[in-house]
């Protein structure tokens, strides 16, 4: 048979392709655009290279924030995703029950950013708040808005209330998948309970982990609103994470050559990462 | 090693079972004795899995005991009866390598490892997996899979028993027969006793020395292949083994035999004696196809039949012939000549079954 050469499909990639266009390509291109300008009004704008980016790469407040970003996101990442395995792990797999907890863990994940910020900066407060003034009755000097160690453990407990539910619920859906033949097989192997998570559950969840390593990651890596509703990201700059620092350059100071080139800076961060979770988690265990 | 004993043994899913019906194994009494090399034989659904896996310990039986030697082993899980199951589909423990593999289920119970090396060593040999034993065993194939699981089973020489839950399924026609051959040389060497559930009946009879035939949640014959071909004490049993099943004739009793349509048929005085103090419900007459004898010609003692097809299968030849309003199944033999239309047969005594409500009607001999 003979092939006729034929191109014209390609044009199907079309509409995928304005889509694409439309939603990514276009709009990242004006802050491509505004990265390496100096735009005053429409009529007044200079060409100034690669002069915004050495700038903000060389910005000391960046620096801090950028640091203060990646262990913020560290601690995330360490805190949720065990603890989600384990609540995972606890939950029933039968009865009624299920629905009950796959309710109660659904509930956080349901509250806008802002509400949640809102929550939490009530809750902690000494006055009226009963976290906040049950900490100080127990005799703790607690005080969110004063002292940097307390606003960074409640900004990490607030995202760790918010978030471990979407851990746990990907988790239990991973292990739901596994067959019971998996256990039966295990019991006659006379597995240890450890065994059984080490060898069956864990690399059967690994494609949920994955999911869920990268969610929240990005999502971690993003926080603006609930710090900046809670601590405003103080004290001092103590909670001020680089979307907050963005912020302030693009809308409150109105620098938007910098702002646009941090932008990238920031995208490209994030891709990285991901990228880097990605690769170390899919080839942990090839063939050897 | 241990003799297992299953005592008024009978299990249920449901938590009232009302009658018959709502259960899955039927109350029986049945021993496997230590070191035997069984099959459980049955159609799908009939209770294979269920009593394997209450034998195993992952089911309690809701009724009845299991006994390993003497001692009832109900509540013990599978770990403290130390037994070994292979399952239907491959389960393997992806992250490891294929001699971790093998090498878990000795682990798992504290063997040292230059023991271990040499136990994963010999069974690898055995199952030919010995270039694999480096390979991460989710980059197996199906079959490589399952050869894995079996080694697992395989590799501990101190179960009480080792329980096979149709582990072929998933592999070649022509490996199936080779592995068949290797679990029947472990079971030589090692005197293991050996349950091995199956819905096929050849891979039955080459494996096992006795066979448990299953249907409808109760062992229906418990033998050898050639007592459940010669002698099938159920009416099942004569239709699932064999190929084709055995010819089955509805009966009624007449004087001095059975009568179908016009057609009698003589028995024995003592069948006829049993059968009188009997009033079965269902009254059957069944032969094997390979038992029918054919007549060259006309004879005196020879029934008439119309030939209505005959199935050429290379060594033998199936005909299928109406008597009497009976469709009949016979076996030919390459070398018997193949009559046209008209066959003149009958039924050898000795070989000749009455089955009362599906169970074989005995006397003395």
């Amino acid at each position: 048979m003979n092939k006729v050469p034929n191109n014209k499909a390609w044009w199907l990639v079309l509409p995928v392709f304005l889509l694409v266009a439309f939603s990514a390509i276009v709009p990242m291109m004006t802050v491509v655009n505004y990265s390496v300008q100096d735009i005053f009004d429409a009529s007044t704008r200079f060409f100034v290279g690669a002069d915004w980016y050495k700038q903000v790469l060389q910005d000391s407040r960046l620096h801090d924030s950028l640091l203060r970003q990646f262990i913020f996101s560290a601690c995330v990442l360490l805190i949720e995703i065990p603890l989600g395995i384990a609540i995972a792990l606890c939950m029933p797999t039968k009865g009624r029950w299920v629905s009950v907890c796959l309710i109660v863990l659904a509930i956080p994940l349901l509250i806008p950013w802002n509400v949640v910020g809102t929550i939490w900066q009530i809750f902690g407060r000494a006055d009226i708040g009963l976290m906040g003034w049950a900490l100080n009755a127990l005799g703790f000097d607690y005080n969110y808005a004063a002292n940097t160690m307390d606003a960074w453990v409640t900004v990490l407990v607030m995202d760790v209330w918010h978030w471990t539910s979407l851990v746990a619920l990907l988790c239990y859906s991973g292990l739901r998948a596994i067959p019971d033949v998996y256990y039966q097989a295990a019991r006659i192997d006379r597995a240890t309970p450890w065994a059984v998570f080490r060898y069956i559950q864990l690399p059967k969840m690994k494609s949920v982990l994955l999911i869920a390593v990268l969610l929240r990651f990005m999502d971690s890596f993003m926080i603006y609103t609930e710090p900046f509703v809670l601590t405003g990201g103080g004290p001092g700059n103590a909670t001020t994470f680089l979307s907050q620092t963005l912020t302030q350059m693009a809308v409150g100071q109105f620098d938007l050559g910098p702002a646009a080139a941090f932008s990238l800076v920031y995208f490209l961060i994030i891709l990285l990462v991901s990228w880097l979770f990605y690769t170390a988690m899919t080839h942990a265990d090839q063939n050897r | 090693m241990a003799e297992i004993r299953l005592q008024d043994l009978a299990h249920s899913y449901s938590a009232a079972p009302q009658g018959h019906d709502d259960y899955a194994i039927r109350a029986m009494t049945h021993v496997w004795e230590q070191g035997g090399a069984y099959a459980l034989l049955g159609p799908s659904g009939c209770g294979k899995s269920t009593l394997l896996n209450i034998i195993s310990g992952l089911l309690v039986p809701s009724e009845g005991q299991v006994q390993f030697d003497g001692q009832v082993v109900n509540e013990l899980t599978p770990q403290a009866r130390n037994i070994a199951q292979v399952f239907q589909f491959p389960v393997v423990y992806d992250t490891m390598t294929v001699y971790d593999n093998l090498a878990f289920p000795l682990r798992n119970q504290g063997m040292d490892e230059p023991r271990i090396m040499s136990k994963v060593h010999e069974i690898a040999e055995v199952l030919e997996l010995h270039p694999l034993l480096k390979k991460k065993a989710s980059n197996l194939s199906a079959d490589e899979k399952q050869k894995v699981s079996m080694g697992r089973g395989l590799v501990r020489d101190d179960v009480s028993a080792i329980l096979f839950d149709e582990p072929l399924t998933v592999i070649d026609p022509h490996l199936k027969w080779k592995l068949r051959r290797k679990l029947k040389q472990i079971h030589e060497q090692f005197n293991i006793t050996m349950i091995y559930v199956t819905h096929d009946q050849l891979e039955a009879s080459t494996f096992a020395d006795k066979i448990a035939v299953m249907y409808g949640g109760q062992i229906v014959q418990f033998g050898t292949p050639r007592e459940l071909f010669e002698r099938p004490r159920h009416t099942f049993v004569g239709y699932f083994i064999g190929s084709p099943g055995m010819n089955l004739i509805d009966v009624t009793p007449c004087d001095g035999g059975v009568r179908f349509a016009n057609t009698e048929v003589p028995l024995s005085a003592a069948l006829n004696a049993r059968l009188a103090e009997l009033k079965p419900q269902r009254l059957q007459l069944g032969i094997r196809p390979e038992f029918v004898h054919v007549w060259e010609g006309q004879h005196d003692e020879a029934m008439h039949a119309e030939l209505v097809h005959v199935e050429d299968l290379g060594t033998y030849k199936i005909l299928s012939l109406q008597l009497d309003g009976q469709p009949l199944k016979v076996r030919l033999q390459e070398d018997q000549p193949v009559p046209q239309r008209s066959v003149y047969i009958s039924f050898p005594s000795q070989w000749l079954m009455l089955y009362a409500d599906d169970y074989l009607l005995e006397v003395a001999p």
